[in-house]
Formats: C-alpha cells, structure tokens, sequence
C-alpha cells in the first residue's frame, strides 16, 4: 500500500510540475518578451481588481478558449481530427517521466528514487516520446482535409526527423562518458569531480554535445527559430483548421516540450540534481573544507536545484525564440544534415578517442 | 555567406546578448522601480489611465463657441456647412432676437461619423464660432445615429488645458444614455 501511495506521489509531482510549469510558460513568454522589448506585457486580466503582474492572463486564455465554438471542417477526418491535439499533449506529458528531479532517497528502509518512473534505458523513453509527439501533429495536419494544414504537418515531420537525427547522435557521447542509459546514473555521475575541482558536468565534459543538444532541441519544440510548421504568423502551419481549446493544445505541447527539452538538457549537461561539491552528508569544498548538512536538506536543496536549473533553461530557450528571426525551410534542413549531423558524428569519434587514451568510460 | 556567419553561433551569441542585456537592463529598473526610485523599466505608457500630452494645435472633438449670455455666437451664415468637404453639417437658421444680430441657429448638428477633422469649418467661421479644440478623441458609439451631436452638446463644450487635456467629459448623445 505504502508503495503504491510512493509510486502516486512520484508521478504527480512530476505530473503537476510539468503541467505547471507548461501553463505558466504562457505568461513567462508574455512578460519575458515585454521586458526585453522594453515594454510592459499583458497585465489586464483581474480577479476582485486584483492583477498580479498579470498572472491571471494563462488562466483567462484558458476560459476563453474552453468557451470558444469547436468546428470541425466538412471534409476532416472525424476520430483522427479529434485524436490529433490530444495525442500532442499526452506526449509532451509523459516524455518527462524518466527524467531524475533528485537522488535516490531512503525512508524507512526503503530506497525511493525521486524521478517518475525508473527506466534503465530512459534516455531512450525520452527521445521515444518526443519522436511519438510528432504523430500528433502529422494526425493535425492530415485529418483536416486542408492541404495546406497537410504541407505544415509534412514540414514538421521533416523538420522533426532532421532534428531528431542530432538530437539522437548528439548524446552519444554522453552516454559514453557516463556509461549508462539510466538517466540518474547519468545525473550521479555528473557528481563527481575532475581534477578535485571541477564538477564533471556533461557541459564541461561534452561542450560541443551541449551546442548541438540545445540546437535540435529547439527545434523539436517547433518554436521560433524553427517554427516552420507552424508558422503562426504568415504563412499557414498544421493546425489552421482548429479552434478552440484544441488549438490550445497544440499550443500546450509546445510548451510542454520546451519544459521537457529543458529537463533534458539538465539531467544530461547542466548535472541533474546535483549542486556542486554537495554530496549526501553535506558539502565538500575542494581545499578540504566540510559543511555538514542534514540528510533532508540536501534532498531539498538538490530538488531545488534541479527546478532552478530547468527555469534557467526555459529563460534562455525563451531568449533565443524573441530574439532570433526563423530559419527558412531549406536552410533548417541544411542545417540539420550537414551541420548537427556531421558534427554529432565527429564529437562521437573525438569523444571515443579520448576515452580510449585516459582509460575507458568514468564507471 | 561568409563561412564564419554559416555556423551562426557568433551571430546568434551576438543577438541573444543583445536581447538579454535589455532584459536585465529594464528588470533592473522594474526592481528599482518598485523601491520607489524614478527609473522606468518601459517606455509603454498605461493608455486609459495615462495619456500622452496633446498638442495644443490637434484637431478634436467641435464646440460651439458661447456669448457672454450663453446663446450661441454662431450667426448661421451657413460658411461652415458650405465649405464641409465631407457634408456633415446641418444647420437652420431662425430669427435672432436682438435686431443687430440678423440669425442664429434653430439646429446646428455635426455628424461625426462622416466627418473628416479637416478643419474647415473652424477656418471658414467669420465669428471664431466653431473650434476643435477640446482635446477629446474617445467618442465612439454602438450606433451610426448616435454619432449625430446636436447644437445643445456642442455648446456644452469647453476648451482644453493648456497641456491638451480635455476639460469636458465625453458627451453622451441620448440615444446612448443608459
């Protein structure tokens, strides 16, 4: 019973942070936007006069659109039309689960590790579930029986394979220097340090992984600067034909996926949980010096550490969707195969060449 | 392309600090701006409830120019409705009481659903009688009848502050009144 109450309290966690930090990505974007282009963003909506720097605006977006008309086009398909948004957002959901948002804590003689579900090939789940994700989208674009939402589908599945290719190559080389699938294998071992000083996070140990990683990232989130299935604002992307609360959820899953990009990015290169020179008895700074700590603040603190880490990289995916303008279809192509690609490839063989000259992966 | 510019790292390392230097610029002076320092972190001014000040020579909203006894100055020459590129005046004359003065006018309607903000009329007036200068812009309606102001509400009128800001509130045509 006890387990199964664990096993709950796990996923919704993991469930309601996501689902959280999904809905609050909408008024993120607002004010981020507003602040880097000097103005002052959306601060209208009020509950009882009260406006809170525009908070509430995630929340009547939503009522606006629960509240909107449904139509469905003559000519769509009416299962998959209906499937499509839902199939978006139930990926962009779940992908999260196997990513660590702390160590493996013990209760009561019980070992309890803090990530949804423990996957010992749950790098593998992750990127199994942002490639499903893309399903939804083709489903949106197809079932509309608009050949235009079709062209937008068919971009995106482009886009989404090209990218999908470095994301895949890009990490291998993570993987090598960790040794492991598991991503909290691949977090614990993030912990250690090199030389005694520096904490070997996979940003240090894979720098050029990291660049290329982020890269096809942004882009399996489709949002600016590879919007181009979408292309929300001239030309016409995969989910013209919907309104409402289902183009919200198309919406969502972008969203939902820049949350679990960046879930990725911290498990795999900015140390998961980890917090530098902390270990489970306390801190341990590199001159020898020891600050000891309570079991359960360290657990705190590395939480904490993971969520201010996975804020920081929304804030700078966020940076670089106002700032950059979009690559055009042919040159995000190009960029996929001959760039990310190829460098994926070398990265994996300096990286192979190296292990082989210090002696072998760290475990 | 120069092949520097084709691994647009650079370029887009340029433009994110760019963006971000602005970002952490203007929340500086939001934060300071919230420990009552003057700094404004945003050049966006709060329309309903701030308005940027109006030039004095901004063409707005008609009045009817009043005698010392309140009756119109208008003399019902009809220059005004005559000259009205867009034909949004209405006027009719009748017998003015005082025998120096020959007419004043029984209606003088403006409907500013067909009117233009030219200015002519303020020009062509022999008696300063018509101006537009008091500073009101926001006077839209539900419906196109309502647009019609009658000689009453433009006489109620007054001019503007110095600084453009209007003295009068907007008038309420009765068909709007609720």
């Amino acid at each position: 019973m006890a387990d199964v109450g664990i096993a709950i309290g796990r996923v919704a966690f993991v469930m309601l942070f996501v689902l959280n930090l999904g809905g609050l990505l909408g008024w993120v974007e607002r004010k981020q936007s507003a602040i880097m282009q000097d103005r002052i963003g959306a601060n209208r909506a009020s509950i009882f006069g009260l406006r809170v720097m525009g908070l509430f605006h995630p929340l009547a977006d939503a009522l606006k659109l629960l509240a909107k008309e449904e139509f469905r086009p003559a000519h769509a398909d009416r299962f998959l039309y209906w499937l499509a948004p839902f199939v978006s957002v139930f990926f962009g959901l779940t992908a999260f689960a196997s990513i660590p948002f702390g160590p493996v804590i013990e209760v009561g003689g019980r070992q309890i590790p803090l990530q949804a579900v423990t996957l010992n090939v749950g790098v593998l789940y992750v990127f199994a579930m942002l490639s499903l994700g893309v399903y939804g989208v083709m489903m949106g674009g197809w079932s509309s029986g608009n050949n235009f939402a079709l062209l937008g589908g068919q971009r995106a599945a482009a886009l989404m394979i090209s990218a999908e290719i470095a994301i895949g190559a890009s990490i291998i080389g993570v993987i090598m220097v960790y040794g492991s699938l598991d991503m909290m294998e691949i977090a614990r071992g993030q912990g250690e340090l090199l030389w005694g000083w520096l904490p070997k996070w996979g940003l240090v140990t894979q720098p050029l992984a990291f660049v290329l990683f982020l890269t096809a990232g942004i882009a399996s989130t489709k949002r600016i600067p590879f919007d181009t299935p979408e292309c929300e604002s001239e030309i016409i992307g995969y989910f013209v034909e919907y309104s409402g609360m289902k183009a919200g959820m198309f919406m969502m899953a972008d969203f939902l996926e820049t949350v679990v990009v960046a879930g990725m990015t911290t498990a795999l290169f900015l140390g998961g949980w980890q917090v530098p020179y902390l270990a489970a008895d306390g801190f341990h700074f590199p001159g020898g010096a020891h600050l000891g700590m309570p079991a359960a603040l360290v657990v705190f603190l590395q939480v904490m550490a993971f969520v201010i880490k996975v804020s920081v990289m929304i804030f700078f995916m966020m940076l670089i969707r106002w700032t950059l303008p979009r690559f055009r279809y042919d040159q995000a192509m190009r960029l996929g195969w001959l760039g990310l690609f190829p460098l994926s490839i070398l990265n994996i063989v300096v990286t192979g060449l190296v292990l082989l000259a210090t002696g072998g992966p760290a475990s | 392309m120069p092949t520097a510019q084709r691994f647009y790292l650079r370029e887009v390392l340029d433009g994110v600090a760019l963006t971000a230097g602005h970002f952490f610029r203007n929340m500086g002076r939001h934060i300071a701006h919230a420990f009552g320092r003057p700094v404004k972190g945003a050049v966006t001014i709060q329309y309903p409830e701030e308005r940027r000040p109006y030039s004095p020579r901004l063409r707005t909203l008609h009045r009817l120019v009043r005698r010392e006894d309140g009756s119109p100055r208008c003399v019902a020459c009809m220059m005004c409705e005559t000259v009205c590129p867009a034909h949004c005046i209405y006027i009719v004359a009748e017998e003015h009481p005082n025998p120096e003065i020959e007419k004043m006018p029984a209606r003088f309607d403006i409907d500013l659903g067909k009117c233009v903000f030219c200015g002519y009329c303020v020009e062509a007036c022999p008696e300063d009688a018509i101006r537009m200068d008091t500073g009101i812009l926001e006077f839209s309606t539900y419906d196109r009848r309502s647009m019609v102001y009658t000689k009453e509400t433009l006489l109620a009128l007054e001019p503007a502050d110095p600084d453009g800001r209007p003295r009068s509130l907007i008038p309420i045509p009765p068909s709007r009144a609720v």
